[in-house]
């Protein structure tokens, strides 16, 4: 057989030959490349744009990269089963669901005033009797400011602070908006918004859509949020001078009594926008409350359970499911980002910076 | 002769199967980890159901080889690339089934459910613990580079084989006999 090989092999004319398979390597190569990104600098990718919230709220290892000051809270959600009918989900039956929750305030900076951004969120992950998991990060604003990851890229290029002055540039800033009317809603609110003194009495939207699948295999889209029961009677708003009055104020509340929210569910009507967290739904429409959400506990974030959950609003249980909001597979991948990033640094991997911060 | 000059048409038909499956994981892999759009959701999708899919089928694979040899490479190969070649093959098990579980145990030490799609869901195969969720997750990029690394050069190999050396070892993947 040897032989026989030897005898078919041609006349050494190989250069060819060795040219194509090199050129076959490198294509294959070169492909894996550009859809790997390297060979593709211009994509958007969510090192961009965690880079971009890092490189504003600064080097602070160990902590996220946005909303990085915060606190843990548990509790569990009560629910009545009014919306059993709409969802298989399980923690929608009449029962009582575990979570751990975070109140935080947006920013990479885990020093910020809490006065310093009239804008409060509260990130939930239920574990679910039947080991499935629900986590959902809501914000205390009407609607998000702008409708793609690309656009929220480039408003945080654009209000990026400028290193002379410490302030983003206005110009910069002017021009962004006006290329965005879309910020139209979200600017109107934010110019009237003013910081709360607590965590406990804000309501909490998903803002971004979701589908709610009925055990009938029927769907519909929904936004949620959570209404808080408790007002803001007794509570005597910010101390002067006081950075960290939130979390101050909520242990002060706890220290009376769980917290509680109607978690509501709120039902598009036809022609409602599902994909665009920049538009608000008309009132009236259909509204469910499924239940309470019920805080009875909280810790600093240090050592808390929130620490290390990535609250990815795309870990949905069967019953809840994406819209095709183009926000919601951005969140999904910068928080994965943000989430390698800071245990990477508290696991010590080589070539992270080390966490060497207190911790608020 | 008492080794095959091909290999079995079972040993072939996972080889080309498998081949197709793990090429296309590497691209969804690097491509899904880059991306912010809906294809990040599509692909992480596909992405978990096709890596149990090669470990099911890579411990299969693995029982097959161990109980059907594979054919003689040719004599007149040189010692250090019988060596590489064997090497590498190993190399391919190993991460055929260690890839796939690094992941499934990166998303259990993370406590990220392990969905498959369909309402399927895997047990964690790890506590929860953030810190080996970091390094298994990077264990998980850099094996997966490896293997893509390893890929090429067997792919660089096997066209050597068929166009400079001519020598059947291709042909006994790709069923036909050598002349």
């Amino acid at each position: 057989m040897t032989d026989e090989r030897q005898e078919s092999r041609p006349p050494v004319r190989t250069t060819g030959r060795w040219v194509a398979i090199g050129v076959i390597v490198a294509a294959v190569a070169a492909v894996f490349g550009y859809v790997g990104g390297w060979l593709a600098p211009e994509r958007l990718t969510p090192k961009r744009i965690v880079d971009e919230l890092q490189s504003t709220g600064g080097e602070h290892p160990g902590f996220r990269r946005n909303h990085a000051k915060g606190i843990c809270v548990t509790g569990r959600f009560e629910s009545n089963g009014a919306l059993a009918a709409f969802s298989t989900a399980r923690l929608f039956a009449p029962g009582n669901t575990p979570f751990v929750g975070r109140l935080a305030i947006p920013g990479g900076n885990p020093y910020a005033p809490d006065g310093s951004i009239p804008i409060r969120s509260f990130a939930l992950r239920f574990d679910l009797a039947d080991g499935e998991q629900w986590r959902t990060g809501m914000n205390a604003m009407p609607v998000f400011p702008v409708t793609t990851p690309k656009a929220f890229y480039d408003l945080t290029v654009a209000t990026h602070p400028d290193p002379a002055t410490g302030k983003p540039d206005p110009e910069k800033a002017k021009a962004f908006f006006g290329a965005h009317p879309e910020t139209g809603p979200f600017l109107a609110w934010i110019k009237s918004a003013k910081p709360s003194a607590s965590y406990a009495t804000e309501t909490y939207r998903s803002i971004n859509a979701f589908y709610l699948r009925d055990a009938g295999g029927q769907r519909r889209a929904v936004r949620w949020q959570v209404v808080p029961e408790q007002g803001p009677e007794g509570d005597g708003g910010a101390a002067a001078g006081d950075a960290d009055f939130l979390a101050a104020d909520l242990m002060k509340r706890l220290g009376q009594g769980p917290l509680r929210w109607h978690l509501q569910m709120i039902f598009a009507d036809p022609g409602d926008p599902v994909d665009d967290a920049t538009k608000v739904w008309p009132d009236g429409r259909k509204l469910v409350d499924a239940g309470t959400v019920v805080v009875d506990a909280a810790e600093a974030q240090a050592a808390g359970p929130c620490r290390d959950v990535n609250y990815d609003p795309m870990i949905l249980p069967r019953g809840i499911e994406p819209s095709d909001d183009p926000l919601l597979p951005a969140r999904s991948s910068t928080y994965a980002d943000s989430f390698l990033r800071r245990t990477s640094e508290e696991a010590h991997v080589p070539g992270t910076a080390h966490p060497k911060e207190a911790r608020p | 002769m008492s080794r095959p000059e091909t290999f079995h048409w079972f040993a072939r038909l996972l080889h080309w199967l498998m081949a197709a499956m793990i090429v296309s994981m590497l691209f969804i892999g690097a491509g899904m980890v880059t991306s912010v759009e809906s294809k990040h959701t599509w692909l992480l999708a596909i992405h978990k159901p096709l890596g149990i899919s090669i470990f099911v089928l890579a411990l299969i694979r693995l029982g097959f080889r161990l109980t059907h040899p594979a054919p003689p490479l040719p004599d007149d190969m040189p010692l250090w690339q019988k060596l590489a070649a064997h090497a590498s093959h190993w190399l391919f098990y190993v991460l055929m089934i260690g890839l796939p579980l690094v992941g499934w145990g990166m998303l259990s030490a993370g406590n990220f459910p392990v969905t498959l799609g369909g309402g399927l869901r895997l047990p964690p195969i790890l506590p929860f613990d953030p810190l080996l969720y970091a390094w298994l997750r990077e264990a998980h990029r850099y094996l997966a580079w490896l293997f893509f690394l390893t890929y090429l050069a067997h792919m660089g190999a096997a066209l050597m084989h068929g166009l400079i050396r001519r020598d059947g070892v291709l042909q006994a993947m790709t069923g036909r006999r050598a002349q």
